[in-house]
């Protein structure tokens, strides 16, 4: 009986030890983008860090302001949120509310394929239908820009936008909606007016996840946006928190990689709170 | 039911008109960005695809790109992660809903999937870089990507098996402690072939995300594309179908080849997402005889 129990303690630890180890996992990243990124920060010093709006990493004098990065994460993060959220929350209205069984299956298969396309997929296609195409429609001499970054982050963050949605609109009680209808409103009116507010925590929480996904999409991004460090410009070339980090990483030694490790973390620290935000609207839409 | 129409006013009558409107609009143009994303591809890709393409690697020689070598990497790599990654994810699913009772426990666990699921792949690619390539010495190999890769889609697998396990009904447990069978062996015989659904959808899920991996790999996997067995192949350098494709456009200006292998990542795309269709819909119909 004895070797019974001490055998089940046996099974008991190692599940334990299976059952920590996304902890451990989450330990070991925030542990190695600490140590490693902290170093070049000290060195260059926290606000010429984070506010120089030069990046020379390779110059005889080097600078490593990573506001150009920043900015342009934010700013292409809007853009993309702009541009994708409408559209994918009216598709998500029209999925949970409005479409027949039929198109609904078929409109949800698009939808979780297009999640599914690899990111490289999605950029190439932004390389050779979008940058051409934006430099015709604005005469610029190259497409490769924030623009068109913008408009692929939109496509890329709209399965999660749409998915999500979805799942908040349907979790509504029947009876809210259900008393609407009942005062005369008609079902279009009730979705807008009543479904959407009841879901509202829901929908902020798809908004949430679009953010963090746009933010730290590289691949795609790094094909379309032209590469260059400069400050963001609707039309110009730039480069994201992303990019910077993936542009440099293999020719770079030194004080230029430690500094690449602290973009790392400023982008790591960015999805953190992206993450607590994300975690407060799904507890909220819950309750 | 006539008359209540009547009534409605004009104005609201075209406001109405014009949110459904919308909303059609808007799934429509999501329909149509997909639609125009496969025929592009396809049309681009397939007639760049050959015999010769995908059965010889790459020769300077001959000045010849075959991409046999990329096929086998994303092959390797898909093993690698799952038979790391199934076990791990499996277990910590177990211990969330049969073992851990301390509620905060159980916060914290759950906190720190949905924290990974939430981290950026290059962030990824970057730690993997660190702890495996240099911590552990592994180089640049096929083995520190895979392992990147299974910290990776951990929370997937661990979020499929906990659902089906709650599927598992109660009184299957309470019956066989009933019979005096000891936790171990219940878990063994009763809770994981009940949970063997969530298994392979988060099979399904995680080889749908290997295949689209590329941020995570570059630094970790490379992008070497020399023909190698599998355990050979674990320890060198290699470059999945993904990170070649973007080698290929980026970096070389072959977009015939680049075309190419999108439309094969296209394809697996549509096979994944359709088996993940059919093994939900089969698992639904079994769960209610």
């Amino acid at each position: 009986m004895k070797k019974q129990t001490a055998f089940e303690n046996l099974i008991h630890g190692i599940f334990l030890v299976l059952g920590l180890i996304t902890v451990g996992c989450v330990l070991l990243i925030t542990l190695y983008l600490v140590v490693a990124g902290i170093p070049a920060i000290r060195k260059i010093g926290l606000r010429d860090f984070l506010f120089n709006p030069k990046w020379a990493s390779t110059a005889s004098e080097p600078s490593y302001g990573i506001l150009p990065f920043i900015l342009t994460s934010v700013y292409g993060t809007a853009g993309a949120i702009l541009i994708g959220v409408p559209i994918g929350f009216l598709t998500s209205v029209y999925l949970a509310k409005l479409a027949p069984a039929k198109i609904r299956t078929a409109v949800s298969g698009a939808v979780s394929l297009l999640a599914g396309i690899p990111s490289v997929v999605y950029g190439l296609v932004g390389m050779m239908v979008l940058v051409p195409g934006i430099r015709g429609l604005f005469h610029i001499p190259d497409g490769a820009s924030l623009f068109a970054a913008i408009i692929v982050l939109a496509i890329m963050i709209l399965p999660s936008i749409i998915n999500v949605s979805i799942t908040a609109l349907e979790a509504v009680p029947k009876e809210y909606e259900d008393a609407s209808l009942a005062l005369g409103a008609t079902p279009v009116e009730t979705y807008f007016k009543v479904s959407v507010p009841a879901a509202k925590s829901g929908i902020a929480a798809a908004v949430v996840l679009g953010v963090g996904r746009a933010i730290g999409e590289a691949m795609a991004v790094m094909m379309v946006s032209g590469n260059a460090p400069n400050l963001p410009e609707l039309f110009g070339s730039v480069r994201f928190l992303t990019t910077a980090v993936a542009s440099e990483m293999s020719y770079s030694g030194g004080l230029q990689r430690q500094a690449l490790f602290s973009i790392a973390l400023v982008l790591f620290l960015f999805i953190m709170l992206i993450n607590a935000a994300l975690n407060f609207f799904l507890k909220r839409s819950k309750e | 039911m006539k008359s209540v129409n009547a009534q409605i006013n004009a104005k609201r009558k075209l406001k109405i008109a014009l949110l459904r409107a919308l909303c059609g609009i808007s799934a429509a143009f999501t329909c149509a960005l997909v639609l125009f994303l496969l025929v592009y591809i396809l049309a681009k890709g397939i007639p760049n695809l050959s015999w010769g393409l995908l059965t010889t690697e790459p020769s300077y020689l001959s000045g010849t790109i075959g991409i046999l070598p990329d096929i086998l990497n994303t092959v390797y790599m898909i093993v690698a992660t799952l038979v790391f990654v199934l076990p791990l994810g499996v277990g910590a699913a177990v211990y969330l809903t049969e073992y851990a009772q301390n509620r905060r426990v159980v916060a914290v666990i759950e906190y720190a999937a949905e924290t990974l699921s939430g981290i950026p792949s290059i962030i990824y690619g970057l730690v993997g870089m660190l702890f495996f390539c240099q911590f552990l010495n592994m180089q640049t190999s096929l083995l520190a990507g895979a392992l990147t890769l299974v910290i990776m889609n951990l929370p997937t697998v661990m979020r499929t098996t906990q659902e089906s396990l709650k599927t598992v009904p109660q009184s299957y447990r309470e019956g066989a402690f009933g019979l005096g069978a000891g936790k171990w062996r219940v878990i063994r015989t009763v809770v994981l072939p009940g949970c063997i659904d969530g298994v392979i959808t988060g099979c399904i899920l995680s080889v749908g995300r290997i295949l689209g991996e590329s941020a995570a790999l570059l630094f970790t996997a490379g992008f070497a594309h020399a023909l190698n067995g599998f355990f050979e192949g674990l320890e060198s350098a290699g470059a999945t179908l993904t990170v070649s494709l973007y080698v290929y456009a980026k970096e070389q200006g072959e977009f015939g080849v680049a075309f190419a292998i999108a439309a094969i990542l296209m394809i697996l795309t549509l096979l994944v997402n359709l088996l993940a269709m059919l093994a939900g819909r089969w698992f639904k119909g079994r769960q209610k005889p």
